[in-house]
């Protein structure tokens, strides 16, 4: 989605860093350009400061002195969020339990004093949009929580938000919902095109979602990229672990090659360095015959998925190596196997 | 002996105790209202009688009114105590709560020390304006007493439920564009509400019922429970003051569940 397509405000955060009252480093300073209609993800593990940032740029906690929030050019650092205009998804969605569904959709625009008969329309229009028709009247107990997650989020949207901030909207629901939910949550927020943050743990979610994702390790910012940039091209150990499944080794290079126990592995571009850690993702290894590859190993064992199969090797590296093969090969565990893998596809990270 | 059996034997001392302590004599008392000379009617003098109305309805309005001032006092101080820290904080806690500990003679006492004839209240005003204001011994030192009584107990419940409530609640309305007073009334209140109910309940039945502030203040105050111990004591009409203590009984017990249902349903409607 290109930049001018888009609604909402651009968000600039200048050196924000949060440090709690009790000494607790949640955040290190950081800078962050998010375009006008993008979708950005901010993906880490759990007390990686992602809800920290998110509640800096939502105005419910104050960065560190120094630290600057732009919307669109204009510092918002000192305004409070209900000035901000900012649409917020709470993780735990934080409906209003004394309100029924239409009045939570409808309680921003109650606020700004919107008369009652636009309000009536704009929440029949969210309904309709989020797919809750049939639950205006019901009670927020009366609900389960994928209704719940969409009522956050037509309450959310409901205002006309320049920014949308979303914290972990699919964590609270199992597995199975949340998958649905998230293919829908990735239609309406391209429908709406406006600028959303987006927080989450869950890589898959990230990958779907972004159009730009940034990983964070420990309160600081391992990566910004595209989802194909921060998997292809991971540019620390982190982000290759953390995303998707990685294997990596750790080899010393002889003219271009990694030297390994299961023979040698050509790399691409060039690598003037006595040792590497690189890094292979599973599905761009091919098993072949012995002998059709300059990499060999034995098969370990082999977990059949459905639409592809997972086989581990030993031997080939000095550590186990995964591969995602295609239903169709055959192998079996004791066998011994060739491991095709194009140097382009060896990625070598920084040590 | 049976597990049912051996049930019943644990409960026994409280069929007794129940049975000798509160139901015994509340049947005497309802018996003893209706042997007066208009026998069964004389439950109904706490109404029709001028001067009985006119005191039940001083009663009323003076829990009622300590109820709603005790509420709106307790709310804001509870809100505060519950949601910052400051030095002393556990000290003022305290001392806020230590009247819970008085019976209500000594609050009586406390009272004529603020605002009897030697009162505190009194020596400034007859400095300032020449004039001793004194106000101890009436009505108004009484619903002074009250308060004093009920904010202790009504600060502990509110700042238990400020505790319990959820601080996104408040941040999604702010998000929504409310501010602190739209938060207040829209998302606070209402969570608090079953804590006032509680609360105020209890604030409403203390003064309604309570004998031992007034008594030490005058024993010529205009409440209820007044009445019924100069119509025992002096009067020795045993069967007006039964009625009379069964009708506080019942009319306390009646407001309450109005307001109990009222704000059940109040919830429910704007649910
Ligand atoms: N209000 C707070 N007071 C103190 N420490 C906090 C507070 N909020 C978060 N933290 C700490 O800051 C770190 C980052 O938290 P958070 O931003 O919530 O992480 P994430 O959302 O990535 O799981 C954690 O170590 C957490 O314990
Ligand atoms: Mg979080």
């Amino acid at each position: 989605m290109s930049a001018s397509a888009g609604h909402g405000a651009s968000v600039r955060i200048e050196a924000c860093g949060k440090t709690f009252a009790e000494g607790t480093r949640a955040l290190e300073p950081a800078t962050l350009d998010i375009a006008r209609g993008e979708t950005l993800v901010l993906l880490g593990p759990s007390g990686c400061g992602k809800t920290t940032m998110l509640r800096i740029i939502a105005g419910l906690e104050l960065p560190d002195a120094g630290g600057k929030v732009l919307f669109d050019g204009k510092d918002m650092t000192s305004v409070p969020i209900e000035r901000r205009n900012v649409g917020m998804v709470f993780q735990s969605y934080a409906l209003f339990p004394n309100m029924s569904v239409s009045a939570n959709i409808g309680y921003g625009l109650k606020i700004r004093g919107v008369p009652d008969k636009e309000r009536a329309a704009r929440v029949a229009e969210l309904v309709a949009l989020t797919n809750i028709s049939g639950l205006e009247n019901r009670r927020i107990d009366q609900l389960s929580g994928g209704q719940r997650q969409r009522v956050a989020l037509a309450r959310a949207v409901a205002i006309r938000p320049g920014i949308l901030l979303l914290d972990e909207p699919l964590t609270a629901l199992d597995a199975a919902l949340r998958d649905r939910l998230r293919g829908e949550l990735n239609r309406l927020l391209r429908a709406l095109g406006i600028t959303t943050i987006y927080v989450t743990h869950d890589q898959a979610e990230a990958m779907e979602l972004g159009d730009r994702v940034v990983v964070m390790e420990k309160g600081k910012i391992a990566q910004i990229g595209s989802p194909r940039e921060i998997y292809f091209t991971p540019q620390s150990r982190f982000v290759a672990e953390f995303i998707g499944a990685a294997n990596i080794i750790e080899a010393p290079i002889e003219n271009g090659h990694l030297v390994l126990p299961g023979g040698r592995q050509a790399i691409g571009g060039e690598a003037n360095i006595p040792a590497a850690v690189a890094m292979i993702r599973p599905e761009t290894i091919r098993v072949v015959e012995t002998g059709s590859a300059p990499l060999s190993g034995m098969v370990d064992s082999v977990s059949f998925i459905g639409d592809r199969q997972r086989l581990v090797v030993s031997g080939a590296s000095s550590k186990l190596i995964t591969v995602d093969a295609p239903n169709t090969v055959q192998a079996r565990a004791g066998e011994r196997v060739g491991l095709l893998i194009s140097p382009d596809a060896v990625r070598l990270l920084p040590q | 002996m049976s597990h049912k059996s051996f049930v019943w034997l644990c409960l026994l001392p409280l069929v007794v105790v129940t049975a000798a302590f509160f139901l015994v004599p509340m049947a005497r008392l309802v018996v003893t209202g209706a042997e007066g000379p208009q026998g069964i009617t004389g439950y109904l003098a706490i109404l029709t009688e001028p001067r009985y109305r006119a005191t039940l309805i001083n009663t009323v309005v003076l829990a009622a009114a300590t109820t709603i001032v005790t509420l709106i006092v307790a709310t804001i101080a509870g809100m505060f105590l519950q949601r910052h820290r400051f030095p002393g904080r556990a000290v003022l806690i305290a001392m806020l709560t230590f009247p819970l500990a008085f019976p209500g003679v000594v609050i009586g006492f406390l009272i004529i020390l603020l605002a009897g004839r030697q009162g505190l209240i009194g020596d400034l005003t007859n400095r300032v304006f020449g004039e001793k204001l004194v106000f101890a011994y009436s009505i108004y030192g009484l619903f002074l007493g009250y308060l004093y009584f009920s904010i202790p107990r009504v600060i502990l419940t509110i700042m238990a439920a400020v505790q319990k409530l959820d601080v996104g609640l408040e941040e999604a309305a702010r998000s929504l564009g409310a501010g602190p007073w739209a938060v207040q009334r829209d998302v606070v209140l209402p969570a608090l509400g079953p804590a006032f109910v509680a609360s105020g309940a209890i604030a409403f039945a203390t003064a309604m019922g309570a004998f031992g502030t007034a008594f030490t203040l005058a024993t010529n105050i205009d409440v209820l429970p007044m009445l019924i111990y100069t119509e025992f004591t002096l009067a020795a009409n045993f069967s007006i003051s039964a009625a009379l203590s069964v009708g506080l009984g019942v009319i306390t017990w009646f407001i309450l569940a109005l307001a109990r249902s009222f704000s059940g349903s109040a919830v429910a409607a704007a649910g």
